[in-house]
Order: C-alpha cells, then sequence, then structure tokens
C-alpha cells in the first residue's frame, strides 16, 4: 500500500521535458474523467442559509465546466498542476529551488533518509496519530436527524509532539537541510505551531532558528511565542501578519542562500515546496488508511480537513485523490461572512494569481494587490492556497465551503463538551461543517475530519472573544 | 533619428537662476511649449514620443564611448505629481533611460526601501490607471525611454496583452518583471513582442552558466545583471564577483549589459563602469533621498545633485 507513493513520484520523475503525457483513465463506460465544477459561491450562500440537500451528492450545473486532468498534471509534474504552480521567484532563487528539488528527489528514494525520518516520526513526533471514533459527537447529530447520520472519527493530529500537523513536515525538511548542510533555518509562521515544530526540530538537529512572525499574530497566539522562545529560536516581528512574515521571511533566505535553509509551513510556494510539503504531510492519509481498514475494513467514505494554505487538508487528502468514491471536503475561514470583506475564504471568493511564487487561487483587489485576509483561526489567514488545492477545485475533484467565525467557535466548545477535547480553531472549522454535512448523509457513512491541532493556544481568546465570548453562550452548567 | 535630447545643463540653470522666486519645476509643467527650445526641436515638440527605445539608447551611448545612467523611482512615492517632476529632473539630469517602479503590496525582491515607498505609495491610493494617465502627461517631455519595473501579478490581474497595450499607448518602451523566471516568460515575451515593448531580463550571481546564456539570449533592450545575492538596497560595497559576471556574460552576447542592486555612490558607478558594464542602475539610493527630504520640492532638488554626482562618475 505505501508503495503507491513512492512509484507514482517515481513515474513523475520521468515525465517528459516536452508535452504532456495523457493518460485518459477509465472509470466504468466514460473514457474521460468527466470533471464538475462546483459553483461554491451559490452553495455557500445556500447553505449559510439552511441545512440543504446541496450538498448530499455532488451536484451538476446544467452546462459543467470541464477541466480535464492527465496524470502528469495531478502529480504536479515539473511543479505544475494544471495551469497552477511554477516557481514565480526572483532569479537569484532558482537555482537554489532546483537544488532543493534534486535533494528532495534524492531523499524519497534514499532508504537510510526514510527510516531515520520513520524513527523521528514515531518517537519524537509521537506517530502514529489515533483515528479516534468520536461517539458522542456523532450520536449528538444522529439525535438530531432521527437516528440517522454517519459515524464520525477524529483524526488525532492534535496529539502530535507540537500540537500540530506542522511538524511532520518541519522534521522531514530540517533533516534535508542537515543533508545539504545549512546551519540555519528560516521560516515564518502563522498561528505559531510551524514555528513551534520548526524550532523544536532545529533543537534535535543543532541547527540555528530564525522566526518570522506578525506582531497580530504575535498578540494572538502569545503562548506559541513564549515555547518558540524556550526552544531556543530567534523570533523576528513584522509588521503585519502571516503574508508579511511569509514576505520577510523570503527576502531574508535570498539574503542568505549559502547557509541558511527556507523552511516552509505549508503547501505554497514555488516549486518543490508545495510538493515536499504534501509528501511529508501524506503520511496522514497513508496512517488513515490502514487504520480504517482496521477499524471497519473499508475506506473513509468522506474526508473533511479545515483549508488555510492547504497542508493538513493535502496531507489527509492526498492518498485519497485518485479514489473518487472518497469525497473530499475543504473547510475554509469565512471570517465575519463571504459577503463582508472580512474572511480568508480563498477558493470560494478569490481568482487566479501570482503570490509567493507560485500561481494558484488568491484573495487581490482589483489592482492585483493583495488582501490581508481575516479569520478567528489564525493559521488560516492566509490570502492564498496551495496550487494542488487550486488544481482539486478546478477539476472538482474537492469541494470547498466555508464557516463563520461564530461557527467555529460554536464548534470548538462543541467537541470540548462532547469529547473532551480542546481542538485548535483551525481545525474547528472542519468540526463546524459537520452540522451542515451530517444531515445529508445516511447511517453507516464514514466521515474522517482532521483535527489538525490543539486548542490550548485559543483557549484564553475562545473564552473571551470579543464578539463571541465562550462562557455567555455556553455556561459552565451546560452539557448535551 | 538625431533629434537634439539632451538637454545643455548650463541653460538648465541660467533658467533656473533668472526666476530665484518661482519654482523651476512648476514652470516647466506649466509651460512646456513655451521653452525655449533647449530640450526639442520643433519637429520633436510635435511628436508625441520619444522615439528610441533601450537597445537604440545603448548603441547611441555605445557610439559616444559612454555608459548609460539608469536610475529608478517608485511611482507614488511620495505621490504622483512628484513623480512626474522628479522623472523629468532626472532626464533634464542626463538620465539616459530610467526604471519607474510599479507599487506592489508583497515585493520580495525588494529591501527595505523600496518596500517601505511601496507601501507608502498604495496608501496615498496610487493605482495603476493613475500612474498610466500621469505617464501619458509626462512621457512626451521626457528625452529618455521608460522602463516599467512591476511584479507579475499585477500585470496578471489586467491581462498581460491589455497590461502591454497600455503602457505602450503611452510612451513606454520596457519592462522588467522580477518575479517571473525564464521558464515562465512565454506569455510575456509574446505579448511584449507583438506590442513593441523590450522585456528585460535579470541574471544573477547564482545563476549557473548554460542558465545565463539561455537568458541573454531572450533579453530585450538590455541584461540586466542583479549585483549581488540578496534583495535591493545600498550597500556598502558592489561585491567583487561583478567583474566575472560582467565577463562571462560579454562572453555570451554582445547585448548590453546593465548592473543593478546596492549601487550608491559615485564611487560604487565609477567602479562597476571600470568593470566593463554598458550601464549602471541605481534604485533604493535615490528613492531614499525622495523619502528622507524634508519636503517633496526639497527631495527634488536633492535628486538633482545627487543625479549629477553620480552621472560625473560615468564621465
Amino acid at each position: 500500500m505505501a508503495c503507491n507513493m513512492r512509484t507514482d513520484l517515481l513515474i513523475s520523475q520521468i515525465c517528459p521535458t516536452s508535452g504532456h503525457v495523457s493518460v485518459k483513465r477509465r472509470i466504468g463506460n466514460a473514457s474521460v474523467v468527466r470533471a464538475v465544477v462546483v459553483d461554491h459561491n451559490s452553495l455557500v450562500k445556500n447553505i449559510i442559509g439552511s441545512t440543504s440537500s446541496l450538498i448530499m451528492k455532488r451536484p451538476t450545473l446544467p452546462n459543467p465546466q470541464l477541466v480535464e486532468e492527465t496524470d502528469n498534471e495531478r502529480k504536479g509534474c515539473k511543479g505544475k498542476f494544471g495551469r497552477f504552480g511554477g516557481k514565480f521567484v526572483p532569479e537569484t532563487l532558482i537555482s537554489c529551488l532546483s537544488n532543493l528539488e534534486a535533494e528532495f528527489n534524492l531523499v524519497l528514494h534514499d532508504a537510510q533518509f526514510q527510516a531515520e525520518l520513520a524513527t523521528a516520526l514515531r518517537d519524537y513526533v509521537g506517530r502514529e496519530t489515533p483515528l479516534y471514533f468520536a461517539e458522542r459527537l456523532t450520536n449528538h447529530y444522529k439525535k438530531n436527524n432521527n437516528g440517522e447520520g454517519p459515524e464520525i472519527y477524529l483524526k488525532r493530529e492534535d496529539l502530535n509532539h507540537g500540537g500540530a500537523h506542522k511538524i511532520n513536515n518541519a522534521i522531514a525538511q530540517a533533516m534535508i537541510a542537515k543533508r545539504l548542510g545549512r546551519k540555519s533555518i528560516v521560516a515564518a509562521t502563522g498561528a505559531g505551531q510551524h514555528g513551534v515544530a520548526t524550532a523544536a526540530a532545529c533543537a534535535k538537529l543543532s541547527l540555528q532558528c530564525t522566526i518570522f512572525m506578525g506582531t497580530k499574530d504575535m498578540e494572538k497566539q502569545s503562548s506559541n511565542l513564549v515555547l518558540m522562545k524556550l526552544l531556543g529560536a530567534e523570533v523576528k516581528s513584522v509588521d503585519g501578519n502571516f503574508k508579511e512574515a511569509t514576505s520577510e521571511a523570503f527576502r531574508e533566505w535570498v539574503g542568505n542562500l549559502e547557509s541558511s535553509y527556507y523552511l516552509t509551513g505549508t503547501v505554497v510556494g514555488p516549486h518543490p515546496c508545495p510538493s515536499m510539503v504534501r509528501e511529508f504531510q501524506s503520511v496522514i492519509g497513508k496512517e488513515t488508511r490502514r487504520q480504517a481498514m482496521d477499524k471497519w475494513g473499508g475506506k473513509p467514505d468522506v474526508l473533511v480537513a479545515c483549508v488555510g494554505s492547504g497542508s493538513n487538508a493535502l496531507g489527509l487528502f492526498h492518498e485519497f485523490i485518485k479514489e473518487k468514491d472518497v469525497r473530499l471536503i475543504g473547510v475554509e475561514a469565512g471570517g465575519f461572512g463571504l459577503e463582508s470583506d472580512k474572511h480568508s475564504a480563498t477558493l470560494a471568493k478569490g481568482d487566479v494569481g501570482v503570490y509567493h511564487g507560485t500561481m494558484s487561487y488568491l484573495l487581490q483587489d482589483e489592482e492585483g494587490q493583495i488582501i490581508r485576509p481575516h479569520s478567528v483561526g489564525v493559521g488560516l489567514e492566509y490570502p492564498a492556497v496551495g496550487p494542488e488545492l487550486s488544481f482539486l477545485k478546478d477539476t472538482g475533484r474537492a469541494e470547498y465551503y466555508s464557516v463563520t467565525d461564530k461557527e467555529a467557535l460554536n464548534a470548538c466548545q462543541m467537541l470540548c463538551r462532547l469529547e473532551g477535547i480542546i481542538p485548535s480553531l483551525e481545525a474547528s472549522h472542519a468540526l463546524a461543517f459537520l452540522n451542515k454535512l451530517c444531515p445529508t448523509l445516511p447511517t453507516g457513512t464514514k466521515v474522517v475530519v482532521n483535527c489538525s491541532g490543539r486548542g490550548d493556544k485559543d483557549a484564553e481568546m475562545i473564552l473571551n472573544h470579543k464578539y463571541y465570548p465562550m462562557e455567555k453562550q455556553f455556561p459552565a452548567s451546560q452539557n448535551s | 533619428m538625431a533629434i537634439a535630447f539632451k538637454s545643455p545643463t548650463t541653460s538648465f540653470f541660467q533658467l533656473k537662476k533668472n526666476n530665484p522666486e518661482t519654482h523651476s519645476f512648476l514652470r516647466f509643467s506649466t509651460q512646456r511649449f513655451a521653452t525655449p527650445a533647449r530640450r526639442f526641436t520643433p519637429m520633436s515638440a510635435i511628436s508625441t514620443v520619444p522615439t528610441v527605445g533601450l537597445s537604440e539608447t545603448f548603441t547611441r551611448l555605445k557610439k559616444q564611448g559612454k555608459v548609460a545612467f539608469i536610475p529608478y523611482i517608485t511611482a507614488g512615492d511620495p505621490d504622483l505629481s512628484t513623480t512626474a517632476e522628479a522623472l523629468k529632473v532626472l532626464d533634464s539630469c542626463g538620465s539616459d533611460i530610467i526604471e519607474l517602479g510599479v507599487p506592489y503590496s508583497d515585493p520580495l525582491a525588494d529591501g527595505p526601501v523600496i518596500q517601505a515607498a511601496a507601501t507608502r505609495s498604495l496608501a496615498r491610493g496610487t493605482n495603476y490607471n493613475a500612474i498610466i494617465s500621469m505617464l501619458k502627461e509626462v512621457i512626451p517631455q521626457l528625452s529618455s525611454p521608460i522602463a516599467l519595473f512591476s511584479y507579475y501579478n499585477p500585470i496578471l490581474k489586467r491581462g498581460v496583452e491589455q497590461f502591454m497595450s497600455a503602457i505602450k499607448d503611452v510612451g513606454v518602451h520596457g519592462l522588467v518583471v522580477p518575479d517571473v523566471p525564464l521558464e515562465e516568460t512565454e506569455i510575456l515575451r509574446r505579448e511584449a513582442s507583438k506590442h513593441g515593448i523590450e522585456l528585460v531580463l535579470l541574471t544573477t550571481p547564482t545563476t549557473p552558466t548554460e542558465r545565463m546564456k539561455a537568458i541573454v539570449e531572450a533579453a530585450e533592450g538590455f541584461v540586466y545583471l542583479v549585483s549581488s545575492i540578496g534583495v535591493t538596497g545600498a550597500r556598502a560595497s558592489v561585491s567583487d564577483r561583478v567583474p566575472t559576471l560582467l565577463q562571462d556574460i560579454k562572453a555570451a552576447t554582445t547585448k548590453p549589459v546593465a548592473v543593478g542592486f546596492g549601487i550608491s555612490k559615485p564611487e560604487h558607478v565609477k567602479q562597476v563602469v571600470g568593470w566593463g558594464a554598458d550601464g549602471v542602475i541605481v534604485g533604493s539610493a535615490m528613492v531614499k533621498l525622495l523619502n528622507e527630504a524634508k519636503s517633496p520640492e526639497e527631495g527634488l532638488k536633492e535628486l538633482e545633485v545627487f543625479t549629477k554626482s553620480l552621472k560625473a562618475a560615468l564621465e
């Protein structure tokens, strides 16, 4: 099973330098995979209004826009996923990126590296993370729907060392940096989870660590700031939030190419960054497949994950992309609502452009200037999204929806009270979508939600949220 | 097409002296066709656009044994009318080509000085249409060709074709897009070529020789040699790798090579000329000067002095 990924990547490396190898895949009698593009804007409007039967199955539009995908496009051959991806960076970085790509391809087939990584993931990160059956949560939805409803499982990425899925990628890339002989790491962080993960990995591997973080984020996720410092990282503040921190980290990297390594935390950036991060996060999906087989002798039916830039979503989805009977659902941050200008729903509201080195969907104004997004889930505040996720949107392989700040906060507290698990506000977005999803699914459906991080960093903010403070809405005595 | 473009600096000074009260720059802007023929022959007063592009400018300079002086400023910092005046100052002080930066929210290739300039400009509401309008007014008054410096996303948003067509219409000759590597330049090159815009490409100290050769082959106008590994910004000295890089490029092409990033003093300019560059680009130092001045007018005066000192180092 685990060979699939490796073999696929091997094949993708032999891809021709010119033209595409166009693979027409067969499903049943169809000779071409027909993809359906869902009109997310209208879907979302309906969803916000009421639980809608639109979510029951993927709807077809009267005139579906077909985006035919070739196998190479899907795999991100040469860093392109269809029209998305690429390397839109100053020329100074190109050589470095090519070296990185070469090294990445080497480690994929290096048995010793893979063994070391497996050991680190097991003994240091704490994998495998459990696939947990959320019984009370499941019953909660069934109760509200005449006893009908899916079984909800949580992939407990919150139990990783550091408190989120970020470490899966950080440890692997730190190992690559070491192989390349780099002495220092530079990274940018939003909610701080990638910062903490990187700082931890650097400490373990004896690398100098510099983390850029936006001043606004530092205020909101101050506990992570403390942790980074404790782990020995130098934290540099940048006016603004994650998008500014990323730009500044880039500039720092460009100025120190020979000695430092830019450790990207998510599936954006110039090739090979999106592919690297996806590869290292795909352990989530691989484990889920094994665990699902153990638990119920089958595959998951629906995968749900929050989408900021897309690392945890792709980590869960990637293993199952080729299997069309597994629904992939990404949930974006709707902030104050999609009609406001305070959200981070790139796939719902953005259009295609070039940002931070890659072509993808992004939130921009009519001048092509990048908009600063908003979400209560700081880790979701990014005005773009990974190119591979953009491709999944265009081919209709993944469905994307959004939930508001309020819905996410409610979902967080619901999991706290029903299962005794504190999810991060980012993961709470995925959980919030269950409100709309569950009533549309028949009993017996297996839903896996990626609980991408724990919410300790958010606890104080949740309790004292300016607009939706928890205790006011759900006093301690209330337990459903 | 040897219409007298270059303004003799003496007459410029004379006019200034004759009118100590009046602000000389404002005077020029309101009486452009009434100015004595220090710059324009009657023929060129009728034509709307300087006809000489980037490559031709270099060809002409080479015949004269001269090195091109190429300053850069960010449009809209402190405001577009100052930018308009600054363009004229730079032009009249002997710039051979002028680079004008289009402000962008996330300028990855730029250091703190130009970043801050972009932020200030955007905060003032500078937008693409305003820059185009300003250029429409100002370019006919300039003798040096303009090359725009813009990141890719704003170009994409507009549509590459519309962008090229619009800038050509107002008389822009060249374009530099710092975040598009050679592999991704196909669309840009096609549209630039269709609309007669010269697309300048960049090569850097990290670019391997084979790749450099491909870049210089495709470049138009001139080859932009980035002098150091890093973002824009003045440095204490120009990288000592530049001489070798220049040699390698000149072995690969006869196209003109201009060196940029980090050059801020007359000594730097002299050095780069001595190494064999065909052009010298000065950016952050110009932008910084305009920003640190007490007022836009002061800034323009200082810009003039500074430009002349750099230009003198080219002689």
